[in-house]
């Protein structure tokens, strides 16, 4: 795909430049021109007031129809399988069904499988895919790359999906790599366009400030990342089954080059925040870090978990794992109460399809105000109590 | 030992904001910066430096030719040299096709024992650029290195950041690891770095000078592709509660309660 600029059609308005948000394109003899920082992402045809700005699609060209199914990496840990795996299930079950007759399939990786397997079927998996092994008792690249890569080669699956985690987004890109195929990270919204059945990826990028929705056209699998907190997980269907497949295994010692010594689980509430249907946060609004003792009465007094903004987390006022927001948790709580937050862009982003945002902050021109369906202008210190009061 | 360090020159995307009229990016004043990610990476593998003798840093970006400015400030900072991978043919690249690219020049550069990178770069906010080069280069890596605990001949001890705590990781030379902010903190550039590093000279390659494809390098490589890009839309302003504290608190819980959410 290119974008080309009709130079006759150019009237040097330089609206294009002022859309383009990779300063690809600049003003030459009053004409727009394209440079080498363009990603052909298009901003600019829609700006054109002319029509002298088109992008040209390739032809696919290849023979893809050996791809078939969507698989979901059913990552574990310890064995228990990470919440964002029954969201992507969730997804996955949508995704095949708008393509037509394919399977929704897991691939589960790790020692002693237990029933992990039987939880992925009542999560709506068609086959699920196994490898058992001991050198796949804890996760490693070099391990689960091989394993992986080895068996999209085996099945040819169509998509791949993959949960934005910390040990995702270490896997994909590797295994993206080995196949050569295309790979989009930590994805906010998966739909399939119904002409060419491909996959349309979204995904926010600039830190949230813009939105890229992103297609792998000649590539197979087409594969993804996705956000954890995002999508709705899958319904359990008790006592449902499927098929079970075991990969072709060819895995030696030394096939895995790094050792782990230790594996240690500091007390986080990382997946509390995620599942949590009421969360209490506070920012720099707080003032110190006694605030939290707040935050948190408040919290428990009305069954929520207690979260925070970056600031208020830099300031080491509270753990990292309470940071919602870009770089910290995504969140969709039924009510989130923000207070002393400002809402900077890389905090919304993690927050704004709550159900119910209510905002205090003693600035009236906060940006918060603009996602809080109920906003309080007043200082937290008063509010806070006279909610809990209220609250009952 | 040899130490290469990828860095990126990026928007400062905290300072991009968008006009809520036009929905355009506003970029007037938005300066390019040394992603931060990175900044830590080049300071993990000066602090090697410090501590064995004998140790130099290379520092390595693909970019336009302005992306040198990044190059020079981590020369000031220490680094031995730099290397800009630049070429028109390298533009609009994905992940898939700037790692083959990086990885291209490193196989030209053939001696290292630790590659470092940042674990994302924030105008992309991918990841996937590092591991997809320890990929190319068949050699292990750690990602989310918060900490480096050991560092022996051959072998490298370090501490991997987890969601819900961390991993003691043990990994032989050469490797890639990507730092994260916790790593530690950044080095300033020193008056004496500065002007040292004006007087260093930048090696620059097109793909010419590197082990790579026509076909797997920049745009048309690429096999992701950006379908269309949008601001998201703002969430609709709500209700402003007037009144005291304590008035507009009770407003908002009855609320609630009339919607059934308590
Ligand atoms: C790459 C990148 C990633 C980022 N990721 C995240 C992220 O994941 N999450 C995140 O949160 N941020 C993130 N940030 C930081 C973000 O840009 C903001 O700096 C941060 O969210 C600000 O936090 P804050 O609202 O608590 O602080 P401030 O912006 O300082 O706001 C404090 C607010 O409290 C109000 N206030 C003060 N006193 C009171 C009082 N007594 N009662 C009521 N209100 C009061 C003030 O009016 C103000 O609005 C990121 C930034 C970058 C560059
Ligand atoms: N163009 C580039 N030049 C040099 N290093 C890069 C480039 N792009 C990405 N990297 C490295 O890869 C890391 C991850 O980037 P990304 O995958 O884009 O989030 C960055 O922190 C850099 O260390």
């Amino acid at each position: 795909m290119a974008v080309k600029i009709n130079a006759e059609k150019c009237k040097g308005c330089t609206l294009c430049v002022k859309q383009c948000p990779f300063t690809a394109i600049d003003m030459v003899d009053k004409k727009a021109v394209i440079n080498d920082k363009c990603t052909a992402c298009g901003a600019c045809v829609e700006a054109c007031k002319f029509g002298a700005i088109t992008k040209e699609e390739e032809s696919a060209g290849k023979d893809l129809s050996a791809y078939k199914d969507v698989w979901v990496f059913a990552e574990q840990r310890g064995g228990a399988i990470t919440p964002v795996v029954f969201e992507l299930l969730g997804k996955g079950r949508d995704l095949a069904s708008d393509i037509g007759d394919v399977n929704l399939c897991a691939i589960l990786l790790g020692k002693n499988l237990g029933d992990m397997t039987k939880q992925l079927f009542e999560a709506g998996a068609d086959i699920v895919y196994t490898a058992e092994h001991d050198l796949l008792e804890n996760y490693t690249a070099d391990g689960y790359t091989k394993v992986i890569s080895d068996a999209i080669h085996e099945f040819k699956p169509e998509i791949v999906l993959y949960g934005a985690t910390h040990i995702g987004r270490d896997l994909a890109p590797r295994i993206a790599a080995r196949v050569n195929t295309g790979l989009t990270a930590d994805c906010t919204k998966l739909d399939i366009d119904q002409e060419t059945k491909g996959i349309l990826q979204t995904r926010p990028a600039f830190g949230g400030n813009l939105m890229a929705t992103i297609k792998c056209p000649n590539h197979r699998p087409q594969m993804s990342t996705v956000r954890p907190g995002v999508m709705d997980k899958a319904q359990v269907q008790p006592g449902r089954s499927g098929k079970t497949v075991p990969v072709t295994l060819n895995l030696q010692e030394s096939d895995i080059r790094t050792k782990i010594l230790e594996i240690v689980k500091t007390a986080k509430d990382m997946v509390s925040l995620t599942d949590a249907e009421i969360i209490v946060s506070g920012g720099a609004g707080l003032g110190d870090a006694s605030g939290f003792e707040l935050i948190q009465k408040f919290a428990d007094k009305i069954g929520g978990v207690v979260g925070a903004s970056r600031a208020a987390v830099d300031a080491g006022w509270i753990d990292h794992s309470h940071q919602v927001g870009q770089t910290g948790t995504t969140v969709k709580p039924k009510i989130y109460i923000a207070c002393g937050i400002s809402g900077a862009i890389q905090h919304l982003a993690g927050m704004q399809t709550s159900d119910i945002i209510i905002a205090i902050n003693k600035s009236p021109i906060a940006p918060i105000f603009e996602v809080a369906d109920y906003g309080i202008v007043g200082d937290l210190y008063q509010v806070v109590p006279e909610l809990m009061e209220a609250w009952g | 030992m040899k130490i290469l360090v990828c860095v990126k020159q990026v928007p400062n995307t905290n300072e991009v904001k968008i006009n809520p009229k036009t929905g355009t990016l506003i970029r007037d004043g938005v300066e390019s910066i040394l992603n931060p990610d990175d900044d830590n990476a080049l300071e993990a593998a000066l602090q090697m430096k410090d501590q064995n003798e004998g140790t130099t840093v290379t520092v390595i970006s693909m970019g336009p030719p302005q992306a040198a400015d990044v190059l020079v400030e981590c020369m000031a900072k220490g680094a031995d040299d730099a290397i800009l991978l630049s070429s028109r043919a390298f533009g609009g690249a994905d992940t898939w096709a700037t790692s083959n690219t990086i990885a291209g020049a490193i196989k030209k550069i053939k001696d290292y024992d630790v590659i470092f990178a940042g674990r994302q770069a924030i105008d992309g906010d991918t990841a996937q650029v590092g591991p997809q080069i320890a990929e190319r280069l068949g050699i292990p890596q750690v990602t989310y290195v918060e900490e480096i605990v050991k560092c022996e001949e051959k072998k490298l001890t370090v501490k991997r950041q987890l969601e819900d705590g961390y991993e003691i990781i043990e990994i032989p030379t050469p490797c890639l690891l990507t730092a994260v902010k916790e790593l530690n903190t950044p080095r300033y550039m020193s008056v004496g770095g500065i002007y040292e590093a004006y007087e260093k000279e930048i090696t620059v390659w097109s793909e010419k000078d590197i082990p790579v494809e026509a076909d797997a390098i920049g745009i048309n490589a690429s096999p992701t592709k950006v379908f269309r890009s949008f601001t998201p839309e703002p969430k609709g302003r709500g209700i402003m509660v007037e009144g005291t504290p304590k008035e507009a608190a009770v407003k908002v819980v009855e609320e609630l309660k009339k919607k059934h959410f308590l």
